[in-house]
């Protein structure tokens, strides 16, 4: 399945497309916001995702939305206040990045175990110390197994729809679980693309009002929640919370069928995209923008004969196992990209690569897999770069030993 | 801005005027004696049922609401131990939009969070703040028992100078380990949020209906607004239970808590511990009351004597503000 995922399809005569804005990935989230009627929003500042707020309190100021915005007193009340918004029958929205996304990490693990189903956005952005600005992804990563849906995208127009598509699966009544959606610090916050903007009505028709139900807290529906319940019930209740991150696979299959059905054909495979990989023998497989570069390298080592191909993994939790696994079973080799690091793991290796080899040991075909850590702090991950990790993987297929099996890309030594 | 109706509220005149109904009933496991469930049972008496109430983790969170035998009767939800002012603002804030955009009814919700002295005082002070800075219709509560009571009683930022506590135990070399002066939270809060229309300090029982009373001001003042209540805790204070209220009269005469309401600046005493006032009985009455200060000598006690002297003679606002007064300009 190969597939481009740069531009709409559909066009702005037929209704579902209001206009074209020149946006970067956050002003593109505020849209998106904006589309999906939010009612309560909670601010404060850390760069790279800030825009996003910024961006929201501008369109409230001109009147062109209406939603609460509360500037919180540090991410923690921040988190707090859009997870209680959320219990009340609120749709809610925050975000943060880095070290900021850190701070509020109580109130994350919360959310998802009250199964609220806010939405926050993740500029990533590298943890402190040392300072740094740009992009990593150990941020986001630190709520995947708490209960989170957790997605990636790669330009400003997925941006905004994942807002809506995020939503609806967030909210769904099999799911409830809030909703990080990722986007890569600089690359993506701050690159502009044109981007479409859905028309009130289309979005309108897509997510529909958010309805806690029978767990909504007002006073014509009394209820208590999250009391005290310690060993009495506390692992029935985890057992729920499995069983709706289980569902979600399915609720997210629908909800990009019925995108599609508004918006064209936007979205050939919900959990991840591939880029030439019909007859591919050597991939690459990463979240984020690093997507851009891997595409650009498989162009050209297509060019020069070689079969490569990309594979863009677009939601993290839940995890497209059975997908994915049929997916990479196909090639002879994988090179798995982190933009992050899990310091002493099994093999040294990152994050993203410890899924994947999970997920591919029950395979009956295991391609050769080898790990790559790059583009740390922010760090470009060039088509060079790219280009270079290629060549690394075809190798792998073709060797016994463990040599090779990591390698930081752009490491000074 | 869209103006919410209000509830009207009368004002509770003598304890046989108080609402039979409970809001706040069985299923709770507190300790027998415990103050802080009945500044629980009573702000929810006063408030009604259109209310909405949050609960930050402490003792009154797990003795009071176990899974399956919840003893509230009004929406109930924990949140975390910091969170109390933001989970009132999330929820404020959610209601109001909520009723704005015509997606529920138009009605007044009391929105209240129930927080203790670690929580509300030390670890979620900041949150507080951001609430009180806030224009919503949302009241915290600070119950206050001088102590992490659900851990085994550590010493807060609020405990009393002397108090033993796990954290503070008195030893062969240090007799006192908390020698730290209790924090003055109300006072802090109304002097910094100059937009905050009511604080107020209260106890549940003493003077009968007047912590009810200041429930009910709150509420009606509107904006966010916030109550310091004084709770005797048998378990935490080591005193036989049945004397909870007699406990809190006592800290109230002997002017360790200063019992106050400040409604738009204005400070009103609900019990004046001045001496151009009712005056004070010596602290050593309440002290010697209670194990945790059994170890005490009478130094200690002087000191503690002297403190409160302080906070009632020389303080520019008496019992409120520890400032003590002008200086000659520097130009």
């Amino acid at each position: 399945m190969t597939v481009t995922m740069e531009k709409p399809k559909s066009g702005m005569s037929d209704g579902v497309y209001e206009r074209e804005e020149l946006l970067n990935g956050c002003q593109a989230v505020a849209q998106g916001v904006c589309l999906a009627d939010v009612d309560v929003i909670a601010a404060y500042p850390i760069r790279p995702y800030t825009e996003v707020m910024d961006a929201l309190s501008k369109l409230i100021a001109d009147g062109a939305f209406d939603a609460e915005y509360i500037i919180a007193d540090s991410e923690h009340s921040q988190f707090e206040i859009v997870k209680h918004a959320s219990s009340v029958n609120a749709r809610a929205f925050g975000g943060s990045s880095g070290t900021g996304w850190m701070y509020g990490m109580e109130a994350l693990t919360v959310t998802a175990t009250d199964r609220l189903p806010p939405m926050f956005v993740v500029g990533n952005r590298a943890l402190d110390d040392p300072g740094a600005f740009g992009v990593e992804h150990n941020d986001a990563m630190a709520v995947r197994d708490l209960g989170w849906l957790l997605c990636w995208v790669t330009t400003p127009q997925e941006a905004l729809e994942h807002v809506l598509i995020g939503y609806r699966v967030a909210e769904d009544k099999n799911v409830r679980m809030p909703m990080a959606l990722a986007i890569d610090g600089a690359f993506l916050t701050h690159s502009q693309h044109i981007v479409k903007i859905p028309s009130v009505a289309a979005a309108k028709k897509f997510l529909p009002q958010y309805d806690l139900a029978e767990r909504r807290l007002h006073p014509d529906n009394p209820i208590s929640v999250a009391p005290q319940a310690n060993e009495d019930w506390v692992m029935e209740i985890r057992r729920q919370n499995w069983e709706a991150a289980k569902r979600a696979r399915g609720v997210i299959k629908e909800a990009y069928k019925e995108f599609n059905a508004i918006f064209g054909e936007r979205y050939a495979q919900p959990y991840f995209d591939e880029y030439m990989t019909d007859d591919a023998e050597t991939v690459l497989i990463g979240v984020g923008t690093v997507a851009a570069p891997g595409r650009t390298a498989v162009k050209r080592l297509r060019e020069k004969g070689h079969k490569v191909g990309y594979v863009n993994l677009r939601w993290f939790r839940p995890f497209p196992t059975e997908e994915l696994r049929a997916c990479l079973s196909r090639f002879k080799s994988v090179g798995v990209v982190d933009r992050d690091f899990a310091h002493g793991s099994p093999d040294n290796c990152g994050i993203l690569m410890h899924e994947i080899r999970s997920c591919l040991y029950p395979a009956k075909n295991r391609p050769a897999i080898v790990n790559f850590i790059g583009g740390l702090g922010g760090r470009d991950l060039s088509i060079a770069d790219a280009q270079k990790m290629f060549d690394i993987t075809a190798q792998a297929a073709k060797k016994d030993s463990m040599d090779g099996y990591i390698t930081w890309i752009g490491l000074r030594e | 801005m869209t103006t919410t109706p209000k509830i009207d509220y009368e004002k509770i005149k003598g304890v046989h005027k108080v609402p039979l109904e409970e809001l706040y009933t069985s299923g709770h496991r507190t300790c027998q004696g415990c103050e802080s469930a009945t500044t629980m049972r009573g702000f929810i008496k006063a408030s009604g049922p259109r209310t909405i109430v949050t609960g930050a983790t402490g003792c009154m969170y797990v003795a009071n609401t176990s899974y399956l035998t919840t003893p509230w009767i009004v929406p109930w939800m924990h949140t975390q131990l910091g969170a109390g002012g933001a989970s009132a603002v999330g929820m404020a804030a959610g209601v109001r939009a909520l009723q704005r955009k015509g997606k529920i009814k138009q009605e007044k919700i009391n929105i209240i969070n129930f927080s203790g002295d670690l929580g509300a005082g030390d670890m979620g002070i900041g949150g507080i703040s951001g609430a009180l800075q806030s224009d919503y219709d949302l009241l915290i509560i600070m119950y206050d028992n001088e102590s992490a009571a659900n851990t085994d009683i550590q010493a807060t930022g609020l405990s009393i100078y002397g108090a033993q506590t796990t954290f503070t135990p008195p030893g062969s070399k240090h007799r006192i380990m908390q020698r730290r002066w209790k924090k003055n939270v109300a006072g802090m809060l109304a002097v910094g949020h100059p937009t905050c229309k009511y604080v107020a300090t209260a106890c549940a029982t003493f003077p009968p209906t007047d912590y009810l009373n200041k429930t009910r001001k709150a509420l009606s003042i509107g904006g966010p607004t916030f109550i310091h209540t004084y709770d005797p805790c048998p378990k935490g204070w080591d005193y036989h239970p049945r004397y909870s209220n007699e406990l809190g009269e006592l800290g109230i005469k002997c002017g360790i808590y200063p019992l106050y309401e400040i409604v738009e600046g204005n400070v009103i005493y609900t019990w004046d511990a001045r001496k151009s006032g009712k005056g004070r009985i010596p602290v050593k009455e309440f002290l010697q009351r209670q194990g945790r200060f059994e170890h005490l000598i009478q130094e200690d006690i002087d000191y503690i004597q002297k403190g409160v002297d302080e906070m009632w003679e020389e303080w520019e606002i008496p019992g409120v503000a520890p400032l003590k007064g002008i200086l000659k300009a520097r130009i």
